[in-house]
């Protein structure tokens, strides 16, 4: 198995739309924003199976999801994980002097992460100082 | 057993004044013509609640009576020198309104969600003016439908079918009256029903909109493709857009996030200028929570700026980029925090929200969110447009008013009634 540099897109996904409607506690919202979606030619080529942990990478921070293959991905090389409090961990603070940060076309590094977990919210609520 | 018609759907931009719901002993039994993210919030809603005031002590949030953190809350923000209100987009008008009041009473600054969505499209629309219509207008007579950098279908679901493509509109009845066109980097539910799809590379939405804007002048390119598209296909758009009658630019976060930001969105405004030389077109941004649309518009009838208010020296001090709750946050300045029906240690990156946690925050919300779970004060809320009535506007900017279904749970109250508290109490604390 080996890792590959991508380009991570956030945004609204339906499951998220509707996880977040039942609650930001449940394990669907959790389920629905864990998750990293990949071209399946790189999941091909990094060995990786659809629900492997993964571990993604930007120069801001890093993130441990679940990937699954996606046929909404143009082409390898890219990503797409919804927003949600594991996508904000590898987004960058700079506004650009607008107020939004940016929040698509990240560069990005995916590798495989045998036995590690995906954090709950809880624990990345601790991880941020609370 | 109690049917309501009309109910307004309190959750995305669409906000579709058409849901029939059946109430029996005070409950929601069944909904119609909800999406699915609709059904989902008008069967759930109830589920999951905040229940209880609570204040953090000693790193556990325990509960209180509902004055005692109404107190609190007062208490965080009259302390503060640099205080933030921030939210909203899920609140009605009239709380809205009390939250701008309640900026200005403490003197900090008043935010929404439009700095993480719609905030690029104020600045964009600032410099360029926005050629806009109605929805109404678009369901009646656009036979032109282009979405850019939008996944209409996920995140607005009768998007299609109840203001566009798939509306029966009275000068435009049936599908084939009408050519749709999306245009994105990815692949997604939306492009399936589009006569014209086409698959742009991330973050090159200005270079595009550029080149066909040289194209529709006749201009020629010199290149084989811009932003991964052929010139041919870009002329095959052109001509498309040309010669439709009444065209309307549908645009979402994929031009407001990526790289170019509100320049995307001078292009994009250009564009459509350009375009009325050939055709009457419009272009409307796809506003996400239910009335973020009114939240732009309270905080302008009230300090004269859509958002990222800074109500601090006295008068109303608007500059994104400075004022805007992420970059107030960012560089440390902000001291206390109030939000109300929002969650952004959800969504902000990541060292924002830790900047948040550093410093006392409250949160009012009907639901456990991210933000709640270690808010020093967290007070229940009711859920508007179901157990509260109130005003919201729609994407369009048109106001609708959201119904009251059934009562909150006993002792939860609406945020335009707990933000009346908080501020008599500031009031009186302040003297
Ligand atoms: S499209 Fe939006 S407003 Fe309409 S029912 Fe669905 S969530 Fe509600």
């Amino acid at each position: 198995m080996k890792g590959f540099k991508a380009t991570l897109l956030t945004g609204r996904s339906l499951k998220q739309g509707m996880g977040k409607e039942i609650s930001k506690t449940s394990d669907r919202y959790k389920e629905s924003v864990s998750i990293c979606e990949v071209h399946p030619k790189d999941m091909e080529d990094a060995g990786l199976k659809e629900r492997d942990v993964i571990r993604v990478t930007t120069q801001f921070g890093s993130v441990i999801v679940k990937c699954v293959p996606s046929d909404h991905i143009p082409k390898p090389g890219i990503i797409f994980i919804p927003y949600g409090p594991y996508a904000s961990a590898l987004i960058g603070m700079n506004t650009n002097s607008t107020g939004m940060p940016t929040f698509k076309g990240i560069s990005a590094e995916v590798e495989p992460a045998p036995g590690e977990k995906v954090l709950d919210i809880r624990q990345l609520l601790t991880n941020l100082g609370r | 057993m109690a049917t309501f018609e009309d109910v307004v759907c309190p959750i995305c931009g669409c906000l579709c004044d058409d849901i029939v719901a059946t109430v029996e002993d005070n409950k929601i039994k069944g909904v119609k013509n909800s999406c699915s993210i609709s059904a989902t919030k008008f069967l759930n809603y109830h589920k999951h609640r905040l229940t209880s005031p609570l204040i953090r002590k000693n790193g556990e949030q325990v509960p209180v009576n509902l004055e005692e953190a109404v107190e609190k809350v007062a208490e965080i923000l009259t302390n503060a020198e640099y205080p933030a209100i921030y939210g909203m987009a899920l609140s009605s008008c009239e709380a809205q309104g009390l939250g701008v009041e309640l900026a200005e009473e403490v003197g900090g600054v008043i935010d929404n969600q439009t700095v993480t969505c719609h905030g690029p499209t104020a600045l964009g629309m600032h410099d360029m003016g926005m050629p806009t219509c109605t929805l109404g207008e678009v369901r009646h007579r656009a036979d032109l439908i282009l979405y850019w950098g939008s996944n209409v279908e996920e995140s607005h679901p009768r998007h299609l079918r109840r203001y566009s493509v798939l509306s029966k509109g009275r000068f435009r009845k049936e599908r084939e009256e009408r050519k749709m066109v999306v245009i994105d980097v990815r692949k997604t539910a939306s492009a399936r029903p589009a006569d014209l799809f086409i698959q742009i590379e991330q973050g090159q939405d200005y270079e595009l909109m550029s080149a066909l804007r040289m194209v529709l002048q006749f201009d020629e390119i010199e290149e084989e493709s811009v932003a991964g598209i052929p010139v041919e296909k870009i002329e095959e758009l052109a001509e498309l857009l040309r010669n439709c009658e009444f065209g309307i630019l549908f645009f979402g976060l994929g031009l407001t996030m990526s790289r170019g930001k509100e320049r995307n969105i001078d292009a994009a405004i250009s564009l459509v200028r350009d375009l009325n030389k050939w055709a009457k077109f419009s272009i409307m941004p796809m506003r996400g929570h239910y009335n973020v649309t009114g939240m732009n518009e309270v905080t302008t009838w009230q300090t004269g700026y859509p958002y990222a208010v800074d109500l601090s020296r006295g008068y109303p001090w608007y500059n994104p980029g400075e004022t805007t709750f992420v970059d107030i946050l960012r560089r440390g300045e902000c001291d206390a925090a109030l939000i109300i029906a929002s969650d952004p240690l959800a969504h902000f990156p990541k060292d924002v929200a830790q900047n948040l946690c550093k410093i006392p925050f409250a949160v009012i919300d009907p639901h456990p969110s991210v933000t709640s779970l270690v808010a020093d004060v967290v007070i229940p809320s009711a859920v508007t447009g179901i157990e509260a009535e109130g005003s919201a506007y729609r994407m369009d900017a048109i106001p609708l008013r959201l119904k009251k279904v059934l009562d909150p749970p006993s002792g939860i109250y609406s945020d335009e009634e707990l933000l009346q508290m908080v501020l008599e109490k500031v009031r009186s604390m302040r003297g």
